[in-house]
């Protein structure tokens, strides 16, 4: 009877580990399949049969990659618009989501519900009148008063960052974060006579470190990765970013399979080595959308 | 007199404490009225409008809405989306509270596999979407090497009419299901380890403690995947728009990509915010129902 128990245990066990493997392999072989191909020579990339190994390695499809992309140019476009979009976010999410949380204001119950109401409003609706409210603004990109004669944040980085220099989702994460933190902690600090600011500046933000590395992490994720804004926004060369360069390769070299693995594993690898250093904060991220429902 | 000065002191007091409140919240209280607020009641006028960027705005009712209606690319972009969202929901939820058990299981090492199965979240729509392209080529693809190495029947997948919206389907299941599999893990740990050993002692096997125990407790946490996977799978653009441009024959061809290439390719503004409009309203039922449903099932 024991016996029997043991057996049926390690065979319980062993199955969850055939179907952990199995998983494993369908979700990180696709990777590996591109990094495979990315090095391969052009006669073993198109051969027949599976080959699962390495064995001539190349550089010349990287070297292809980076001289039909202007590849540091979108890197660096990219890492631009993503350290913006980080910096904004941090800034202005946490000051409105502390607000939100420990301040005491007229309005403050109506605004926050308004936010809370428009997380409904899909991103399709918004798209064209955003794009217009960029091209039209005021004063910018050799716009006059009444935002005509230029082309205003369209076609620079301001207009793929502005729509997102805040996000509502953003908010209400800070917000949850310093609810969960005691008052006395500001009261002291008012006594001492800090003034607002600089209570929060001085005694909450150091303490709501792990939320804003959280936060930064899933911009940076967003930031990296986003494609339909900047496609909108940056259609000249020399702004583009990095997703918009992968995707002019399957336009224009739609056989070329090794240079747009290799452009394809040089996109990717910023996030991935960003998620190995900061694996919980993304976890955690993900964990409290799931909470909030 | 002194009590005009105590109140006069309170009032500065309120006001000081008004406007550091607003202080806090104005920066981002701006992007959200120009950028979200603003762009909102804009969509809703520009769509009774035949603005298209070169003429100024004209009013013109609801003929947009009309065209539409009687848009025959419009009605299969209509019709594949619920084909998509119909393939994309039940596979998402499904697999992603299953494969969420099983990362749950107690055994050495599960933290590793954790980080495996999380690497499709991490890369972009653009980078995994190529990623696939090249699994799914119809020569030397690896994912017909696989079929023929077993016997199956060799795919054309993306280039087939018939089997694109499938692949598409495919394609975006394996780069979100992560995330998901994420907030079910979430909910399972929360859910205390006491429940279990009670079923277990009334003799409850795994599969009937999964059904009757695990499933109505992270009931919310479906439902809040449902309503996220729903409102996601109505907005599908990136893979189309990067692996079929809505082709082949139109199999592929979403609203959301209509609205992308009427508004920013023929520049006909007015009509599709019309457009956006029809699939918001769709998305807006659909979750209506939805929440319907979950109350009387689950709730």
């Amino acid at each position: 009877m024991k016996a029997n128990r043991k057996i049926g245990r390690f065979a319980g066990k062993f199955m969850i580990y055939v179907l952990l493997v199995f998983f494993a392999i369908v979700f990180t072989l696709p990777f590996y399949w591109s990094v495979l191909t990315s090095f391969r020579p052009d006669s073993e990339i198109f051969s027949v049969g599976i080959n699962l190994l390495p064995t001539s390695v190349t550089t010349e499809h990287y070297e292809r990659a980076f001289r039909v992309i202007p590849f540091l140019r979108y890197s660096i476009n990219t890492l631009c618009i993503t350290v913006m979009i980080i910096a904004t976010n941090l800034i202005f999410c946490s000051l409105a989501g502390y607000a939100f949380a420990k301040l005491q204001f007229i309005g403050r119950k109506v605004v926050y519900r308004i936010m809370l109401l428009s997380v409904m409003i899909p991103g399709t609706v918004l798209m064209i009148p955003q794009f217009l409210i960029l091209a039209r603004f005021p004063l910018v990109g050799g716009n006059n008063i009444v935002g005509q004669g230029g082309h205003g944040f369209s076609g620079n980085f301001m207009g793929v960052v502005l729509p997102t220099a805040i996000s509502v989702f953003n908010i209400l994460f800070m917000r949850s974060f310093y609810i969960s933190m005691p008052d006395e902690l500001g009261e002291a600090a008012r006594i001492d006579g800090a003034g607002e600011l600089k209570t929060f500046f001085r005694v909450y933000v150091p303490l709501s470190k792990p939320a804003l590395a959280t936060l930064s992490v899933f911009c940076f994720q967003a930031g990296w990765n986003s494609f339909m804004w900047p496609s909108i926004i940056l259609r000249s060369g020399e702004f583009k970013v990095l997703s918009q360069g992968l995707q002019s390769f399957v336009v224009n070299n739609n056989v070329d399979y090794g240079p747009m693995m290799a452009a394809t594993v040089c996109a990717m690898l910023p996030v991935i080595v960003v998620f190995m250093f900061a694996q919980k904060y993304f976890i955690e991220g993900i964990a409290f959308s799931g909470t909030k429902s | 007199m002194g009590a005009t000065m105590d109140k006069r002191r309170i009032s500065k007091r309120k006001l000081y404490r008004n406007l550091t409140g607003w202080l806090f919240i104005t920066p981002a209280f701006l992007c959200f009225v120009v950028f979200l607020l603003i762009p909102a009641i804009m969509a809703v006028a520009m769509s009774f409008t035949s603005y298209n960027v070169f003429t100024p705005a004209k009013f013109i009712g609801i003929k947009n809405y009309i065209r539409a209606f009687h848009d025959t690319y419009f009605g299969i972009a209509m019709k594949n989306i619920c084909l998509y969202v119909l393939m994309f929901v039940p596979a998402v939820v499904v697999l992603s509270f299953l494969l969420a058990v099983l990362l749950n299981a107690r055994v050495r090492g599960v933290k590793v596999f954790r980080v495996l199965f999380y690497l499709p979240c991490l890369t972009s729509t653009v980078a995994s979407a190529i990623v696939w392209k090249w699994l799914m080529n119809p020569t030397s693809g690896l994912l017909n090497k696989i079929f023929t190495a077993v016997g199956l029947p060799a795919q054309t997948w993306l280039n087939n009419s018939k089997t694109a919206l499938g692949s598409i389907v495919i394609i975006c299941v394996w780069s979100t299901l992560a995330s998901n599999i994420m907030i079910y893990l979430a909910a399972l740990q929360n859910v205390p380890a006491s429940v279990y050993e009670s079923a277990r002692l009334d003799g409850a096997g795994g599969f009937r403690q999964m059904i009757h125990i695990t499933v109505p407790l992270v009931a919310p946490t479906t439902y809040f995947v449902i309503t996220m996977a729903l409102i996601g799978a109505f907005q599908v653009f990136d893979q189309i728009y990067v692996l079929t441009s809505g082709g082949p024959a139109h199999a592929t061809t979403v609203p959301m990509y209509m609205v992308y290439s009427n508004a920013f390719k023929e520049s006909q503004m007015g009509y599709a915010c019309a457009q956006s409009m029809i699939l918001f309203a769709l998305i807006f039922v659909v979750t209506l129902i939805q929440q319907k449903i979950n109350k009387e099932s689950l709730i």
